[in-house]
């Protein structure tokens, strides 16, 4: 008797070691770090400004200048808890400025840190896995460039049992990779480059797509708007099925990226102010792959 | 006599009522009144629409008459109903959004002010206007 529940106790730490083996955190190899192209300043800016890393990262409520001090601090208020916006300025102390381009590409494209632990997907390392190589490796050089801070953000705040990190490593498992968000035909050039856009860098899904109980997105519902978990009302439906903006055209689309205005000259609020103001700093052409893209992904009625 | 004036002040009193307009409808009509007045611009400075000095003018000082008004219209006990858009942090913050609202009067008053000599012209004088609109529908309105 004493043989078997000794055998019973071997098989479950058995597989205790085994799952936290395959939830383990997982940097890119030394191999692919090796591939990582050199980066450019003038191009990273783009990438910079399609990603987003403001919105969040910013000092909250800065401005001009200011805006670019990556020093963290903005709290996320989500269903699993308040997130507190890291710092990633320059400052090597306080921020990423001791990290290497394979530790940023590392936390970009598999969501781990340098120290070798997983990080919450509250950064968007879920849509950021899409990126190409050279996304990164331009982005890191162009964040290198930015001003140091040497802010101490809070600490997370999450509920049970979403503050245990390890778990992460199991929702890595479920919802972590880089195959397409939609499978569509994306032959046109310009269509592929929205695609890439909206689900890569720009990571639009992530407000505007409705996640279950744990986190992952709901199947058959991409784009399609979500409760908004931060002061209330909704994130808006995207897709062409939109209550709100499916009847857009795609210059109304642009318009709106560029100005801010919607056709009948409502304005751009919530979260929305500030991802607009970093679109109205892409490229006409980027603008327009968006809304092309957003034009022929499948209609869906309003997620929740 | 007395009962004839209480009977007409009493309908005085319920006609009143049913014509007075809720806060929360004004303020919707007042932004509905901006966004007209940003389309007529916009239509003037992107040569949509024929270049119009008194007109643009006209809609900067439209403008700049809602944000005059514009606080009064957000009284306590109008924070929820008719699909109000307000958000609460309007009534937490009461001080922070009459200092957003009166930026948007001074900036409005400015350009009401200047005398526009052509579609340019006006096209500049919208983006330090409109940089009002978003910078207080981020944190004090709510998608419905």
């Amino acid at each position: 008797m004493s043989r078997f529940l000794r055998w019973i106790a071997g098989l479950a730490l058995l597989g205790v070691a085994l799952g936290l083996f395959i939830t383990r955190a997982v940097p890119l190899n030394a191999s692919e770090i090796a591939a990582l192209p050199d980066g450019d300043i003038a191009r990273g800016e783009n990438v910079f400004w399609a990603s987003g890393c403001v919105s969040c990262h910013a000092v909250p409520k800065s401005e001009g200048d200011a805006h670019l001090v990556l020093a963290g601090g903005l709290e996320l208020k989500t269903d699993f808890g308040t997130f507190v916006a890291p710092n990633i300025s320059s400052s090597i102390e306080h921020g990423i400025g001791s990290w290497k381009l394979g530790d940023f590409a590392s936390a970009m494209l598999k969501g781990v840190s340098p120290e070798g632990t997983h990080y919450y997907p509250s950064f968007p390392y879920g849509s950021y896995a899409r990126m190409t190589s050279q996304d990164i490796s331009d982005l890191y050089a162009y964040m290198k460039t930015l001003p140091a801070s040497d802010n101490v953000p809070a600490l997370n705040q999450l509920s049970f049992p979403f503050n245990i990190r390890a778990a992460i490593g199991g929702w890595k498992l479920l919802y972590l990779n880089a195959s397409p968000r939609l499978t569509l035909d994306v032959s046109d050039p310009v269509l592929a480059r929205g695609q890439y856009l909206v689900d890569g860098p720009g990571h639009c899904g992530e407000c505007h797509s409705p996640r279950n109980l744990v986190g992952g997105f709901k199947a058959n519902a991409w784009l399609s708007g979500a409760r908004n978990p931060d002061g209330g009302g909704k994130i808006p439906n995207i897709t062409p099925g939109s209550k709100d903006i499916g009847e857009w055209s795609a210059s109304d689309l642009v318009a709106y990226f560029e100005t801010g205005f919607t056709p009948d000259f409502d304005s751009v609020g919530g979260s929305m102010v500030s991802v607009q103001k970093n679109l109205s700093k892409l490229p006409k052409t980027d603008l327009e792959a968006i809304a092309a893209y957003l034009k022929v992904v499948p209609a869906r009625p309003d997620g929740a | 006599m007395k009962r004839f004036a209480l009977a007409a002040l009493s309908i005085f009193a319920i006609s009143s009522v049913a014509l007075a307009v809720e806060p929360q409808e004004a303020r919707q009509a007042s932004m509905k009144k901006v966004g007209g007045a940003i389309g007529l611009l916009s239509g003037i400075a992107k040569g949509e629409a024929p270049f119009d000095a008194a007109a643009a003018q006209a809609a900067f000082a439209t403008m700049n008459t809602v944000a005059k008004e514009y606080v009064s219209l957000f009284p306590v006990g109008s924070e929820t109903g008719m699909d109000t858009e307000a958000s609460p942090a309007i009534w937490a913050n009461m001080a922070d959004f009459t200092a957003k609202v009166a930026k948007f009067e001074s900036d409005t008053g400015a350009a009401a002010a200047m005398t526009f000599a052509d579609a340019a012209a006006v096209g500049a004088a919208i983006g330090p206007v409109a940089e009002n609109c978003g910078a207080c529908h981020q944190l004090y309105r709510v998608k419905k």
